[in-house]
């Protein structure tokens, strides 16, 4: 009977969290308005989320996009077939890595950070202190955060992206002698706009609306102590990237599934 | 002071990140190809259409012109009918033109040549092609030569 009520426990624990998340992530769209009103606490954010992942997203983007060159021609020349060495490097930067990698990746620097914050502002009582003046945290603390990294993750995928097909005709083209015309030509032939990356930029929007939230959720819902901290913010980079991957098949099979 | 340059930094990133959404748009993708010029829609009947794809090219003379936008089963004929939209600058395709299916490389992907007859008459929007040629199915065509050769042994 112990093993039923150990697993009867956890299931209502995670349901009364994601029930306290979804509660959390309604008040989180009420504060758009107050968001709107004053967008320097957005621009503080969006430079704490944004601009401080820019560079880590840059160098990532350049050294997968490389990767993906190398590794591209080693396989395709086998068949004969480096010239489609651009439909390779564009379509899986474009279709999962750019999504998937700079969500990852967003979860790791700019995720961890707010969760961080965010329960150290807990712990330390900043939250209770604003209630007391009458400030609402939700709105004044985490609707900012929330729209920032909202607003930021699409926008680094697409940097990503772009910044990853460079890489793959620096390594592809510069270095192992692909054509530089044939990488281009055959690219824009076969990405298509619609399919390739307006698809592509759903799922990273998706993924900035899972990271932002399951991060500033950790952080408001952490334990205040700092035990409590450390492994909400373990728990932000762990579950986040569960979410990522799980959403990424769901979508892939959703946009690419059929035909 | 600060906030301006806080400000000045977050616009760069913002302005950097859409310019890479541009290049993703305008250089990595055919979004440039998209431009409509219009189109107006040909249809043609073929006994078989052997893996020939919706959006698969529509050519001539080597030239992309237009694009197979849909593919059905004619239970009338027990044949396939193919729908093709074909740019509307080019409007002046005789009316005996002449479509078979094809493929670039030996592995490569399905296409429609088109070769253009003689006629004055110019293909209009709803027209049917008459004169097709099936696509070329490589197990037909090995079984046709194992039996060429295996009626000359004899």
């Amino acid at each position: 009977m112990n093993i039923f009520q150990v697993l009867g426990q956890s299931t209502l624990k995670s349901l009364a969290k994601l029930g306290r998340g979804s509660l959390f992530f309604i008040s989180i769209l009420s504060g758009l308005g107050y968001v709107l009103k004053r967008p320097n606490l957005l621009m503080k954010q969006l430079y704490s989320v944004g601009v401080l992942t820019f560079w880590l997203i840059c160098i990532a983007g350049l050294f997968v996009g490389m990767v993906l060159g190398l590794q591209g021609v080693y396989t395709l020349s086998t068949f004969g077939a480096d010239s489609s060495l651009g439909i390779m490097v564009a379509a899986s930067l474009v279709r999962e890595l750019g999504p998937v990698v700079s969500a990852l990746l967003f979860a790791g620097r700019a995720g961890s950070a707010l969760t961080a914050e965010v329960g150290l502002m807990k712990a330390t009582e900043q939250l209770s202190g604003m209630e007391m003046m009458a400030v609402d945290p939700l709105k004044y603390i985490i609707a900012p955060r929330f729209f920032a990294g909202f607003i930021s993750l699409p926008l680094l995928a697409a940097l990503f992206s772009a910044i990853g097909v460079i890489g793959g005709h620096l390594a592809g083209v510069e270095l192992l002698n692909v054509d530089a015309g044939a990488y281009w030509s055959q690219m824009q032939s076969s990405i298509d706009f619609y399919d390739d990356i307006i698809n592509g930029i759903i799922k990273s929007i998706i993924f900035a609306w899972l990271v932002s939230w399951i991060a500033l959720f950790e952080g408001y819902d952490a334990l205040p102590t700092s035990a409590g901290i450390s492994r909400a913010t373990t728990r932000t980079v762990v579950n986040s990237a569960f979410a990522i991957l799980l959403f990424d098949f769901l979508l892939t099979a959703l946009m690419f599934g059929a035909n | 002071m600060q906030y301006r340059s806080l400000e000045i930094l977050v616009g760069f990133f913002v302005s950097i990140a859409i310019a890479a959404l541009f290049f993703l748009a305008l250089q990595v993708s055919n979004f440039s190809a998209l431009k409509d010029h219009g189109s107006y829609a040909v249809k043609a009947h073929f006994d078989d259409v052997g893996g020939l794809k919706t959006k698969a090219l529509v050519s001539m003379a080597g030239v992309p012109i237009g694009r197979v936008t849909e593919i059905n089963f004619d239970a009338q004929n027990y044949d396939a009918l193919v729908t093709m939209r074909i740019d509307s600058r080019y409007n002046t395709l005789p009316t005996d033109t002449s479509a078979s299916i094809l493929t670039s490389g030996l592995l490569g992907d399905k296409y429609i040549g088109l070769t253009a007859g003689g006629l004055d008459e110019f293909l209009k929007n709803g027209d049917t092609i008459d004169l097709t040629q099936s696509a070329l199915v490589l197990e037909r065509l090995i079984s046709q030569f194992l039996f060429n050769s295996s009626d000359k042994s004899e």
